[in-house]
Parts: structure tokens; C-alpha cells; sequence
């Protein structure tokens, strides 16, 4: 037993190990508090429609998330008629009509996100040569998600001394090499929230980060769900069967 | 061992006819299992389970994924988010990998702790060392399916190793890849292999579950079973025990895929493949990393490569490098120490390979990948000829009979008295 102990010991370590032997060397961003973390996270609905609104205003006039559909817009509340009438701000091409021609059309929830660039080179054309990433799977893609993504966008900061930051560069405590494309583009008020709560960088930060984690993984509520009646489950039939086996063993030895 | 009568008319004419249930109870009934097993020999039962959920998940999987560059990484995001329970299936098979890694790294540990690979089980220990390679061509190619970044990078990698292969090397690889870079034909091709393979392992699985049932388990005092005082039939008193093991496994298991399902994932991998940009570090899956750190503590490429292989070919050839004839730790005092340090030091050479091979880690790795290629090629055949083993008892219900600290295996058969 003990020896089985000790092995199980050895390999939660080795995990623990290998798991903090990836984590990058760059500021550690630190850690925030987040409706959707922990056993029982659930995404606070008001925070998701804020963040879509800073996306949508600010972010998407330079990056796609272009896995994202505006139907999946009724998880963050709103109605089937308000994704509607999203959808319809955007012009996509449509089908090729009986001349051969692709006209616009506005688009509908079924729709992906339209991209603000055609493709990667108009977008780095536009951004003095850096490419604005697509945003849909960007709390996945980095390590420390959400807190590395509301550190970033707070994390703009003069240059410390000696330090030159070329033309078209930005000094950012927690991007890795620290000089990044992305000009401190979120501000205070960078945005007027339609519920009217005060839109400080932090704020807005915070939501977007929270809207971004939704992008990533539309299903986490219902994954965290599904997880803990799983787990329920599991521990109810594992007791069960230690019951059992004791029953079953007990004339093992006479 | 008479047939079994049984009491179902239609089982009864099949039987009689082809007597596959006459062979199920034979092997998975009154089977006799040493009663000192304890809960390390249910490791077993729970990678065949494992290997059966990843099949399952695979395969529905498959029904949904694109093996093209082009959509293979939108086909798995559109599992994520639109297929019903995707996200539930991709991260059962994604956890499911590493989880099977887990349950086999522990068995193989479970075998070297107690002395399972000596006489007469070489054959099924050799079975072992084939599965681990099965499996680890599996996951590798499984890993570039997804075709992220790190999928992208690590086929590159690790499919460049046999360029060091002199004369064919070059060969080697244009072969493997079906064209001059890591690209379509090579995600097409390792597609067809990773659904392949795991059948192949099925195979394999069969025959090593075969090659146990030759000679009976071995157990935790490492002697035969001497008489019908000694064993119990497997079924109820294993089937219920495995039962009870599986279920706290799969508790671990879904802890994974519901609440931490990329932990044991890497970041980049959600980043579509890219083969302008080279990732910062290019990491393998966690389970490779000791052999990683094996294959870059070596200045030389051919020889990384061959150590790499050669860390493998070591446990094939295993039942011949330990001299010694008492199986059990238990009974071998200094082997027991060493065999700690082994854990250790793979532990070690896990690290190793996840930290960027330079300065003290690239010292660290070489120092670890020597004692683990010393480990099995000088202490093992060494101590076997020096080590004073501890004294056996006479059967294995003596022992258990006592139930005291007379023998050292107490503790090892402790949780079957009281359990
Ligand atoms: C003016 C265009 C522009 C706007 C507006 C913009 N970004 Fe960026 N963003 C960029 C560019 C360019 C990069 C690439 C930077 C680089 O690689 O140096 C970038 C990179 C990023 C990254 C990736 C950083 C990394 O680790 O690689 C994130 C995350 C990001 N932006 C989030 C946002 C969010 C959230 C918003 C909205 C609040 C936003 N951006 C608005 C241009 C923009
Ligand atoms: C020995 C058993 C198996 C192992 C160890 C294994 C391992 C893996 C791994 C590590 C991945 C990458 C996971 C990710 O990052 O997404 C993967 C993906 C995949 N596997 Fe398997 N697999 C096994 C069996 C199967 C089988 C039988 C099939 C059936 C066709 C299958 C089909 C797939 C598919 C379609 C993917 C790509 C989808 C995805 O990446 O999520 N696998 N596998």
C-alpha cells in the first residue's frame, strides 16, 4: 500500500512538474477574479454583452473571430431578434446571382463573423506589418488565459530607461519580448456601455477578456454542469462498490 | 477445470458448438488470482478499459474531422462548438490520451517494482514493450491531427529524426512525409494510421492478456501460487476490486476533461498551423518527455535518436539484464532502493525535456539519461549477483495469514485483509 501511495505520489508530481515546466518566462500576469472560474463557474450574462460591445466597437476593426457565428450571440442573452438585427449591420458576399456576379447581401445569424481584412497581408498592411491574430480561440492560445489577456490590455506602460521602442511599437509589461503592434487602443471610455456601468480601462478590460473566454469555449457552463453531476455519479458508484467489495471480501481470509 | 454447466438453453447450444463461454469462464471466472493482489494489479483492467473509450471516442470522432490542412483545424473547432456533445467527446479522446499514458506508465512501474517481467512471463513483458511503442506511434500521430501549432512543429521535429539515419536518412523522411515538408500528404497519411493503430493495439493487448493468462499473475510476494489456499477466482473478488479501482481512475479522469481538460495540453496547439512561424518551444505531449530529454541530452543526432529508441530497447531486453530470481522488491532490499531512484529519475528526465535544453537543464538531462541507461545495463545485472535477498515465506497465504510485520510484504498485502 504504501509503495502504491507513493507511486501515485510520484506520478502527480511528475505532473505538476511537466505542467509548470511549460509556463513561459515572461511577467507572470496576475491571477483576477472571474465569474466563470472555479467547480461551479457560470459567465455573468452582463459581463458577455458588455465585452461583445467593447469586441465589436473596438477590437474587431482590426481581428477577425471568424469561429464565431452571430446566432451564438443568444448564449450572451440576447434575442433572437436582436441577433437579427446584429447580423444585419454587416455586409457579406453573397451567392454568385444568374450573371455570375457576387453581390453583397446584409449578413444573418448563421453567419461567421465577418473579418475586418480580406487576408492576412491587407491586415498587416494596415498595422505597419503586424498581424492582428483572430481573437476566437485567443483565451485558449495562450498560457494563463484570461488573466494574461486583461494583464495585456492593461499592461501598456512606458518604457523603462534605456529601453527604445521603434516607430509603430508599443512597450507592454506583459507581452514576451515586451515590444507589440497593438497600439493601447482600450482606454477609459473607450466605450459607452448601454447599462451604463462606468467604463474604465479595468472594466473594459475585464470584459472583453470574460467575452473572449466565451468565444473560446462557448460550452464551459454546461461542461462545468455536466462535470459535477458526473462527478456526483462517479463518487456515489465508487462507494457503492467499495461496499461491495468489502461484503465480497470478507470471507476472503478465514 | 470441468465445463461449466449452463443454465440458458441458447448459451448452452453455442457453447456446444463453439465454446467461447466455456473460455470466458475459464478466464475471467474461476480464474485463480494470488489473493495478496493488491490495488496496483487493477491497472490492467483499467488501460484495456482506457484503450476502449479512446476507440469509442475516436472513432466518433472521426465521423465529424476533416484529415485535410485546410479545414482539419476548423473541422475540430466545429466539434468544439457545433457538433452535439463534441466538446464532451473531443475532451474525453484529448484527456483520454494522457490518461492512458498514466494508467500504463503506473502498470509498467507496478512490473519493474515487483519482478513481473522474470521467468516465465518474458514473452508477456516483451507484449508490454510493444504496446508502449503502439501506443506511443498512436498519440504522437494522433497529436498532428488537430493541426495546430504544436501538431504542425512536432511532426516536424520529430519526423526529421530519422533524417539522421546515414544515406537513407533523407530517404527516410520524404517517405514518411509523402513530400518534401510536414503537409497534406503527411496529415492524410498519419489519419489512416492513427485509426489503424489503435486496432493493431487491440491485437496486441489480446495476445498479452493471453501470455497472462498462461502462467497466472504474478503478486506482491513475487512466488507462484502453491495451492487452491493461496488464490481466489477473479470473479467476484477481482472483477469487483477492478470495479472499485476503475472508478476512483475515472473519477480522476473526468476531473480532467470536465474542470481542467487543457491542463495537460499546450497552449499552441490552439493556434492553427503556421510553417512560417516557429513556436518559442517546441514541447511534445508531456508523456514523451523523458524520452525528449533523453533524445537532446545527446551532443550527437544519430545518437540521440538511438539512445531515444535505445531507452526503450532496454526494457525489451529487461528479463535478461536482471540477474537476479526473487521477483519482489519486498524481498530485495537494495534493488528496492534503485528502483526509487529510477522513479526519480525518469521523473527527472520528464522535467528535463519540458525546459529548454540548455545550461543546467541540458547538465541535468545528461546526468539523468547516463543513470537511466546505467540503471538497467550496470546496476541491474550486477546486483543480481550481489544483492543478499531477504528470506521468501514458503507460500503466499503465509504471510497473509499472519498478517503482521513479519515479512516485509505487509504493507503491500495490507488492503486485502482489511479492504
Ligand atoms: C489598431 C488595430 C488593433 C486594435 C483596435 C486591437 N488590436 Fe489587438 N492586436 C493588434 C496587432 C497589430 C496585434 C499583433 C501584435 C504583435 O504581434 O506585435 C495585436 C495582438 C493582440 C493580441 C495577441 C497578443 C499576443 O500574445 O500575441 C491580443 C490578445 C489582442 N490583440 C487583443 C485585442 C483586444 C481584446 C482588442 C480590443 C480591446 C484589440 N486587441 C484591439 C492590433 C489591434
Ligand atoms: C490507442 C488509442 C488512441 C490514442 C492514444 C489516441 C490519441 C490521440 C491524441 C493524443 C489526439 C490529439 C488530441 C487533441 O489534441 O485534439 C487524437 C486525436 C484524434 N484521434 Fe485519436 N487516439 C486513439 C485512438 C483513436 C481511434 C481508434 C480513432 C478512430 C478513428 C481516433 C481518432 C482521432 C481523431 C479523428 C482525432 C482528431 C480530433 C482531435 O484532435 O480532437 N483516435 N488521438
Amino acid at each position: 500500500m504504501r509503495a502504491f501511495k507513493t507511486l501515485i505520489l510520484a506520478a502527480a508530481l511528475g505532473l505538476g512538474l511537466t505542467g509548470s515546466a511549460l509556463a513561459a518566462e515572461s511577467a507572470v500576469p496576475p491571477e483576477q477574479e472571474w465569474h466563470h472560474s472555479g467547480i461551479f463557474g457560470t459567465f455573468d450574462k452582463a459581463a458577455l454583452q458588455r465585452g461583445f460591445q467593447v469586441y465589436k466597437e473596438v477590437c474587431s476593426t482590426c481581428h477577425a473571430m471568424s469561429l464565431v457565428s452571430y446566432r451564438n450571440l443568444q448564449a450572451l442573452g440576447f434575442s433572437e431578434d436582436e441577433v437579427k438585427a446584429i447580423a444585419a449591420q454587416y455586409q457579406v458576399p453573397a451567392a454568385p446571382n444568374d450573371a455570375g456576379e457576387i453581390v453583397e447581401r446584409p449578413a444573418i445569424p448563421a453567419d461567421h463573423f465577418k473579418s475586418p481584412f480580406p487576408n492576412e497581408q491587407a491586415a498587416r498592411a494596415a498595422n505597419g506589418g503586424a498581424y492582428p491574430p483572430d481573437l476566437s480561440l485567443m483565451a485558449k492560445a495562450r498560457e494563463h488565459g484570461e488573466d494574461y489577456l486583461y494583464a495585456l490590455l492593461t499592461g501598456f506602460e512606458e518604457p523603462p530607461e534605456g529601453v527604445t521602442v521603434p516607430d509603430g511599437m508599443y512597450y507592454n509589461k506583459y507581452f514576451p519580448g515586451h515590444l507589440i503592434g497593438m497600439p493601447p487602443i482600450l482606454q477609459d471610455d473607450s466605450v459607452t456601455y448601454a447599462d451604463n456601468t462606468p467604463a474604465t480601462l479595468a472594466q473594459s478590460a475585464h470584459d472583453v477578456s470574460t467575452f473572449l473566454v466565451w468565444a473560446a469555449e462557448p460550452h464551459l457552463e454546461t461542461r462545468k454542469q455536466t462535470g459535477v453531476k458526473v462527478i456526483l455519479f462517479l463518487l456515489v458508484f465508487a462507494g457503492m462498490m467499495y461496499a461491495v467489495k468489502r461484503k465480497v471480501w470478507a470471507d476472503a481470509h478465514p | 477445470m470441468a465445463a461449466p454447466q449452463f443454465k440458458n438453453p441458447v448459451v448452452r447450444w453455442i457453447d456446444y458448438r463453439l465454446p467461447v463461454f466455456t473460455a470466458l469462464h475459464h478466464e475471467y471466472n474461476e480464474y485463480p488470482m494470488p489473493k495478496n493482489c493488491n490495488y496496483l494489479w487493477s491497472f490492467g483492467a483499467i488501460a484495456m478499459v482506457t484503450l476502449i473509450i479512446m476507440i469509442v471516442s475516436g472513432i466518433t470522432l472521426a465521423m465529424s474531422y476533416t484529415p485535410s490542412t485546410t479545414m482539419a483545424f476548423q473541422s475540430v473547432e466545429r466539434i468544439m462548438r457545433d457538433v452535439n456533445s463534441g466538446w464532451l467527446i473531443r475532451y474525453i479522446h484529448m484527456n483520454g490520451a494522457s490518461m492512458f499514458f498514466i494508467a500504463v506508465f503506473i502498470h509498467i512501474f507496478r512490473g519493474l517494482y515487483f519482478g513481473s517481467y522474470k521467468a516465465p512471463r518474458e514473452i508477456l513483458w516483451m507484449l508490454g514493450v510493444v504496446i508502449l511503442l503502439l501506443m506511443m506511434a498512436t498519440a504522437f500521430m494522433g497529436y498532428v491531427l488537430p493541426w495546430g501549432q504544436m501538431s504542425f512543429w512536432g511532426a516536424t521535429v520529430i519526423t526529421n529524426l530519422f533524417s539522421a539515419f546515414p544515406i537513407i536518412g533523407d530517404h527516410i523522411v520524404t517517405w514518411l512525409w509523402g513530400g518534401f515538408s510536414v503537409d497534406n500528404p503527411t496529415l492524410n497519411r498519419f489519419f489512416a494510421l492513427h485509426y489503424l493503430l489503435p486496432f493493431v493495439l487491440l491485437g496486441v493487448v489480446f495476445l498479452h492478456v493471453a501470455a497472462v493468462h498462461v502462467h497466472g499473475s504474478n503478486n506482491p510476494v513475487g512466488i507462484d501460487i502453491k495451492g487452491p489456499q493461496d488464490s481466489l477466482p477473479f470473479h467476484p473478488y477481482f472483477t469487483i476490486k477492478d470495479t472499485f479501482g476503475l472508478s476512483i481512475f475515472l473519477l480522476v479522469f473526468a476531473g480532467f476533461v470536465f474542470f481542467a481538460p487543457n491542463y495537460m495540453g499546450h497552449p499552441d496547439n490552439y493556434i492553427p498551423a503556421n510553417p512560417m512561424v516557429t513556436p518559442a518551444h517546441i514541447v511534445p505531449e508531456w508523456y514523451f518527455l523523458p524520452f525528449y530529454a533523453i533524445l537532446r541530452a545527446v551532443p550527437d543526432k544519430l545518437g540521440g535518436v538511438l539512445a531515444m529508441f535505445g531507452a526503450i530497447a532496454v526494457l525489451f531486453i529487461l528479463p535478461w539484464l536482471d540477474t537476479s530470481k526473487v521477483r519482489s522488491s519486498n524481498y530485495r532490499p537494495i534493488y528496492r532502493q534503485f528502483f526509487w531512484v529510477l522513479v526519480i529519475d525518469c521523473l527527472v528526465l520528464g522535467y528535463a525535456g519540458g525546459m529548454p535544453a540548455e545550461g543546467i537543464w541540458l547538465v541535468v538531462a545528461r546526468v539523468a539519461a547516463i543513470y537511466y541507461f546505467a540503471h538497467f545495463l550496470i546496476i541491474l545485472p550486477l546486483l543480481g549477483k550481489l544483492e543478499r535477498p531477504r528470506p521468501l515465506p514458503s507460500s503466499i497465504s503465509e504471510p497473509v495469514l499472519k498478517g503482521g510485520g513479519h515479512y516485509p510484504t505487509a504493507a503491500a498485502a495490507k488492503p486485502m485483509e482489511k479492504a
